[in-house]
């Protein structure tokens, strides 16, 4: 009987895996569900022997059986979109069942957990340090000053929280590692948990997400004996992108409204419940199992560019035609990336724009694509790296439209607290559309006789830009979180970039 | 059963502290499809909160509704990446053909973005649509 490997990632799932594996069950073979690859062009992708077909349908089923199908990709492992990373967090990917503690262990599974129990916190602590591992979530923090900032925080009471919200747009990397690997997620919080002192861990999870959420659930029963006494819960999220934001989380799993709070006090002092705790991205504590590893902090802390070291799960997203998963020490290029990596838009058309680092990060321009993707090399450039998303947009795409939405989207997800965000966003959206209509008209009001006196509100198509650009920099400066303080990035820099979107001259 | 009695038995299975909160109206939300302002009044007595507090949560969170609307709901990805993938252009066929009967709710990102454009109906998932797909996904609902 042939043995026929086929993803159950919710992405595999949405591109007809289910009814894929049925046709070749009822074929005669026996089906395996294990993780995917990420490469997702190619998804539903069959894997027998170690050679794969793809995207394959019900229909490919016999030519794939007989050996004679126009969808075979030849062997995976050493296809170049996988032989051409580095996979550490990744590294099980398409290889290992999620559930299966026996997959787990051959490859690896527990060694990190096991040694950070025999070398005590402090050299745990110490090890993370080394690493340079930073917060995957978009701040970029060193996860090792967080850690050590809660262990040695007076306080019985401590907890670990994973931040799975993962709301931005050309972002999936948290998914698939929920949905692939959780066993490493989990392994990587009980080490957290460890090296601080905490007894208890929650992981928030987005509503949007219920494969991951039902595949954590088992994969934390199963090992629960494993981690204890340390024991984590699963909190679902309520559709609320600023439940991203780690106090916003934090007030959300306190089962308040997902307002934004001041800091200080640091989550780290005053987090949960007003107790010390470690707030970290998916991604962060799913690379420590490797880096508590024997010789991992090292190996880590060698690859990588400048200040940020290690590997990024990079997501190729939006308008590419190989897009998917694809992990890779920092220092890469958008060049590298896009057009040798991902293949050139899926389109076929030109690439106008590439958005990084999700819905609050700027579009870079083609001119821009030899930055290395390093968090201070982003920075410079008036961009962010983000959780390390990548959406590709072709020609045909409208910049000021997407400025627009940028304005819109941080009107409908701001939390409220401040004015520059829950009212800028507004007003930004009603200056784009004045932008567009080319400056300001006197309105009914102000064209009444009795109203002579008054000046006539009229702005030129310039002075409306003016006003976006003091607008864009008040949400900056004065916002209370980056929803608010970074909606400007994508705004100024499609203004920037395509004035002609705008209906404006080059600047 | 009543409604007070299956709102109960959800409260009997949560701990009586507000951080429950979250997970008491996601049952509720779930077996009713909505929260009303006498489920928030029974929440908030067992909660020990007031009816304010709670009706703050609720109407923060886009997962919760105050109020019932029968129709099938199909969500839409209207995030940057369907965009990139051109389900804008896709968006006036989709509403032609939910018309009153189905509610199209815009979703931001179900991470599925380098196979969009994709739309979500209950826990199932679909990508790689194209308009005539969205349109019979909506008019099958
Ligand atoms: C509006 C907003 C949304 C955010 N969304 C997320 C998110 O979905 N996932 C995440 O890990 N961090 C998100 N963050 C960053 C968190 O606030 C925080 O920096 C992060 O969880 C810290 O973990 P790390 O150090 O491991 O990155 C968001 C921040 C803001 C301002
Ligand atoms: S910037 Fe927006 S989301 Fe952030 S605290 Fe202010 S109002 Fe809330
Ligand atoms: S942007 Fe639509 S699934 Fe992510």
């Amino acid at each position: 009987m042939t043995a026929v490997r086929i993803s159950d990632d919710a992405l595999a799932l949405a591109c007809g895996a289910d009814a894929l594996a049925a046709a070749f069950e009822a074929a005669g073979c026996t089906v395996e569900r294990a993780s995917s690859w990420g490469m997702h062009w190619l998804e539903p992708l069959v894997e027998i022997d170690g050679m794969g077909f793809g995207p394959a349908t019900p229909e490919d089923v016999d030519a794939i059986l007989s050996g004679k199908s126009a969808k075979a990709i030849g062997p995976i492992a050493t296809h170049p979109f996988i032989a051409g990373q580095q996979r550490l967090t990744f590294a099980r990917a398409g290889r290992t069942r999620a559930l299966s503690l026996e997959d787990y262990e051959r490859t690896g599974g527990w060694a990190g957990l096991e040694r950070a129990r025999r070398i005590g916190p402090e050299h745990v602590l110490d090890e993370v340090a080394r690493s340079g591992l930073r917060g995957r979530g978009g701040a970029g923090f060193p996860a090792g000053v967080k850690w050590r900032t809660v262990a040695k925080a007076p306080g019985a009471r401590k907890f670990i929280v994973c931040n799975a919200d993962e709301g931005d747009s050309g972002t999936f990397a948290d998914r698939m590692l929920m949905e692939g690997d959780p066993l490493q997620l989990i392994e990587g919080m009980a080490i957290a948990a460890h090296a601080v002192g905490a007894a208890q861990g929650y992981i928030y999870i987005r509503s949007e997400y219920p494969h991951a959420i039902r595949k954590l659930r088992d994969a934390l029963k199963l090992c629960a004996d494993i981690i204890a006494p340390f024991n984590i819960d699963v909190r679902v999220g309520a559709g609320a992108y600023v439940c991203g934001e780690e106090t916003s989380l934090l007030n959300s799993l306190e089962g308040k409204r997902g307002e934004v709070r001041g800091k200080p006090p640091l989550p780290a002092l005053q987090g949960l419940f007003g107790c010390p705790t470690v707030v970290n991205n998916v991604l962060t504590l799913a690379a420590v199992p490797h880096i508590l590893a024997e010789g991992g902090a090292q190996d880590y802390e060698a690859r990588g560019a400048g200040r940020s070291k290690g590997t990024m799960p990079i997501q190729l997203a939006g308008n590419i035609r190989h897009g998917g998963l694809y992990e890779t020490p920092f220092g890469v290029t958008l060049n590298q990336l896009i057009f040798e990596i991902g293949g050139g838009t899926a389109s076929g058309r030109p690439v106008k724009a590439v958005q990084v680092g999700g819905p609050l990060g700027a579009y870079l321009h083609p001119g821009q694509f030899d930055i290395p993707f390093d968090y201070e090399a982003y920075a410079a450039a008036d961009a962010l790296i983000g959780h390390g998303g990548i959406t590709v947009f072709d020609d045909t795409a409208d910049m000021a439209a997407m400025a627009r939405f940028a304005m819109e989207f941080c009107a409908v997800e701001s939390c409220g607290k401040c004015t520059p965000c829950r009212i800028g966003s507004v007003r930004g959206q009603e200056i784009i559309d004045r932008i567009l209509s080319g400056g300001r008209q006197a309105d009914a009001v102000e064209l009444l006789p009795q109203m002579h006196n008054a000046r006539l509100a009229e702005r030129s198509q310039a002075e409306e830009v003016q006003l976006l650009e003091e607008l864009c920099a008040v949400m900056k400066d004065a916002s209370l979180c980056a929803l608010g303080g970074f909606t400007p990035y994508p705004v100024m820099s499609a203004l920037r970039h395509w004035p002609a979107d705008f209906g404006l001259s080059a600047r | 059963m009543t409604t007070d009695a299956v709102i109960a038995e959800i409260l009997a299975a949560h701990p009586r502290e507000q951080s429950a909160l979250l997970p008491i109206l996601h049952d509720v939300q779930a077996e009713f499809g909505y929260v009303d302002a006498a489920a928030e009044r029974i929440i908030a007595d067992a909660l020990n909160l007031s009816r304010a507090e709670v009706h703050g949560v609720v109407s923060f969170y886009h997962d919760f509704r105050s109020a019932p609307d029968p129709r099938p709901a199909v969500q839409i990805c209207q995030a940057e990446s369907c965009k990139a993938r051109g389900i804008d252009m896709l968006m006036q066929a989709a509403r032609d053909a939910a018309g009153e009967r189905v509610r199209l709710a815009p979703v931001y990102c179900l991470g599925l973005c380098s196979v969009g454009p994709n739309a979500r109906v209950g826990d199932r998932l679909h990508a790689r649509l194209d308009e005539a797909q969205l349109v019979s996904l909506v008019t099958a609902q």
